[in-house]
């Protein structure tokens, strides 16, 4: 098995950093699963554990120079990884002003990612910063737990409203509830709800917009204005420190996050920028 | 909007107030947030929302009617206990972190006996409700402090006291305030591990707007009773301090609110019982 990726623009290595650190600021480990054409950071919890489930994926040309990769064998040239990304992001941080970064997979003792930073030092010589991340590799039989979750068949899908209120608001509830209700319907409407035994406080979005999705995109969803009562609300009850986790992690201003509520059995997000998209299905909690 | 949405919905309340920006309203409760249970008791005149401690010490929040733009009460008096911490929660849903430029207004409901508590906060075109349970009512302490037998009082500017609260030595269970017509005037002590600490202020201070003392007094408060009320010294401009005959204490702070408006806190506590306070 071989992987070696070189990013030479500056832009290519903020933006790396920034999706690697926007996965850190969801999970503590991950599967890293390297195609010839793709990365990916994919997290597929267990049941009990809550069942999230994370789908990122990177086109490795639009960030690397240089990419080349040797899977486990001909017929399955990939390679999959279970790595801590926390680790990762805090090697890429030292890059922030680097001439080029180097990922490749190598073996000291054990196997790991290494990154070399190439950083300028101000007079002719090279400073080179190499980090050695532990990294397990994670045998072929293991592969299909890690296959591409099914879009789902969302009852309502609306794009979310400005980050900075519902952040806002999320954090606060959190103080008063585990739990945390998302509705939404096909007329632009959001809320999110919270109840205990003292207080109810629900806060209302308007105006949002509701996308309409190609056949291409997934399993047929059936139109809108045939089946469903437009004022009609979906309503899926998540555990909330993981919605404001996924809130919190935004850090780059995505295209537009559209969040598809199939009701009451998950919240699926999804968002694209700059064609990284990210994916992260968040399932029910039983009551 | 708002107004004509719910103005048929208002006849069902006893109290409804509005005002424009709910930190208002938030700031000063937080002036007296030291337990998570307050009673709220609203009058044609305004809020007085009250919290207690240990039957020694008290603190009193007053909002006046004047702070809202709309305030309708359909009785004399209404009086209801209410989980403080939650309900400033909702006040600050929209981040408690003070960004001028976000308004948010606030809508407050209360049908009578035995209903919620109910809030309608809006910023930027989203909306907030909230429904906060009640609960039966206390009876609140009556300190029975009166004018008349006030001993000794200062009004000094907040700015001097701000440091001596804040920088009071935690190790001392005790406060002592000694308040004279003679030197040294004013004085705070603690008595903590270190030693003792003493700090003083002249009647002729710049910071003295008043001083009305007839008889030198002594007097001890336990620290983690006051310790609170720095709070509410931190946003005043104003302070007053009062002792009477039994060695009760009165502060009292003039607040400003963002919209330059004054609203008052004031905290009563007694003497520490293991001193002989002396008249």
């Amino acid at each position: 098995m071989k992987f070696r990726g070189k990013i030479v623009d500056t832009n290519c290595i903020h933006h790396f950093s920034n999706v690697v650190s926007t996965i850190s600021k969801l999970v503590k480990t991950c599967i890293m699963r390297i195609t010839e054409d793709k990365v990916f950071f994919i997290l597929s919890e267990r049941v009990n554990d809550g069942g999230a489930q994370i789908w990122c994926e990177l086109p490795q040309s639009h960030f690397f120079d240089e990419y080349g990769m040797e899977g486990v064998s001909a017929e399955s040239n990939e390679i999959y990884l279970e790595v801590a990304p926390d680790l990762l992001i805090r090697s890429l941080r030292t890059a922030h002003s680097a001439k080029w970064v180097k990922i490749k997979l190598t073996k000291k003792n054990f196997p790991c990612l290494t990154i070399e930073v190439d950083l300028p030092s101000g007079s002719i010589h090279q400073r080179l910063v190499v980090h050695d991340i532990p990294v397990s590799v994670v045998a072929r039989k293991h592969w299909p737990d890690f296959t591409e979750p099914e879009m789902p068949r969302f009852d309502v899908s609306i794009a979310m409203p400005q980050m900075r209120l519902l952040k806002n608001v999320v954090d606060k509830m959190k103080n008063l509830s585990n739990y945390v209700a998302l509705s939404a319907n096909n007329s632009g409407e959001m809320k999110v709800s919270v109840e205990t035994d003292m207080a109810s406080i629900s806060t209302h979005f308007q105006n949002l917009f509701n996308p309409s999705w190609n056949k291409d995109d997934g399993p047929a969803q059936p139109p809108v204005s045939q089946e469903r009562d437009p004022h009609e609300f979906a309503t899926s009850r998540v555990d909330i420190r993981r919605f404001a986790q996924f809130l919190n992690s935004q850090q780059v201003n995505p295209d537009r996050v559209i969040c598809n509520v199939v009701h009451h059995r998950m919240l699926h997000f999804f968002l694209l920028h700059d064609d990284v998209s990210l994916q992260y299905f968040l399932p029910v909690v039983s009551r | 909007m708002l107004s004509t949405q719910h103005s048929d919905d208002d006849d069902q309340y006893m109290l409804v107030a509005r005002l424009d920006n709910v930190r208002n309203v938030s700031t000063i409760l937080k002036a007296i947030h030291f337990k998570d249970t307050a009673t709220v008791f609203a009058s044609p005149m305004g809020l007085k929302i009250t919290v207690e401690d240990a039957k020694c010490v008290q603190a009193n929040a007053f909002i006046q009617e004047a702070i809202f733009h709309h305030y309708v009460i359909k009785e004399e008096q209404l009086a209801f206990k209410i989980n403080l911490t939650v309900l400033l929660e909702c006040l600050t849903i929209f981040g408690s972190s003070s960004m001028p430029s976000a308004n948010t207004s606030l809508k407050m409901c209360y049908a009578g006996y035995g209903c919620p508590l109910v809030l309608m906060l809006e910023e930027e075109g989203v909306l907030t409700d909230c429904n906060i349970k009640t609960l039966e009512p206390d009876d609140v302490l009556d300190f029975d402090f009166c004018s008349s037998n006030v001993i000794n009082k200062i009004i000094m500017k907040s700015e001097c006291l701000k440091e001596v609260f804040s920088e009071l030595d935690v190790t001392s269970d005790i406060l002592q305030i000694l308040m004279s017509p003679d030197q040294p005037f004013l004085q705070f002590s603690t008595f903590g591990n270190a030693g003792s600490t003493h700090s003083s202020f002249p009647r002729d201070s710049e910071m003295v707007e008043s001083f009305q003392c007839s008889q030198t007094q002594t007097n001890r408060y336990k620290i983690s009773l006051l310790k609170p009320s720095v709070k509410a010294l931190a946003l005043s401009t104003r302070i007053s301090i009062r002792t009477d005959d039994r060695g009760f204490l009165s502060l009292q702070y003039m607040i400003q609110t963002e919209d330059g408006q004054i609203c008052f806190v004031e905290y009563y506590c007694s003497p520490d019982e293991e001193v002989d306070h002396n008249g």
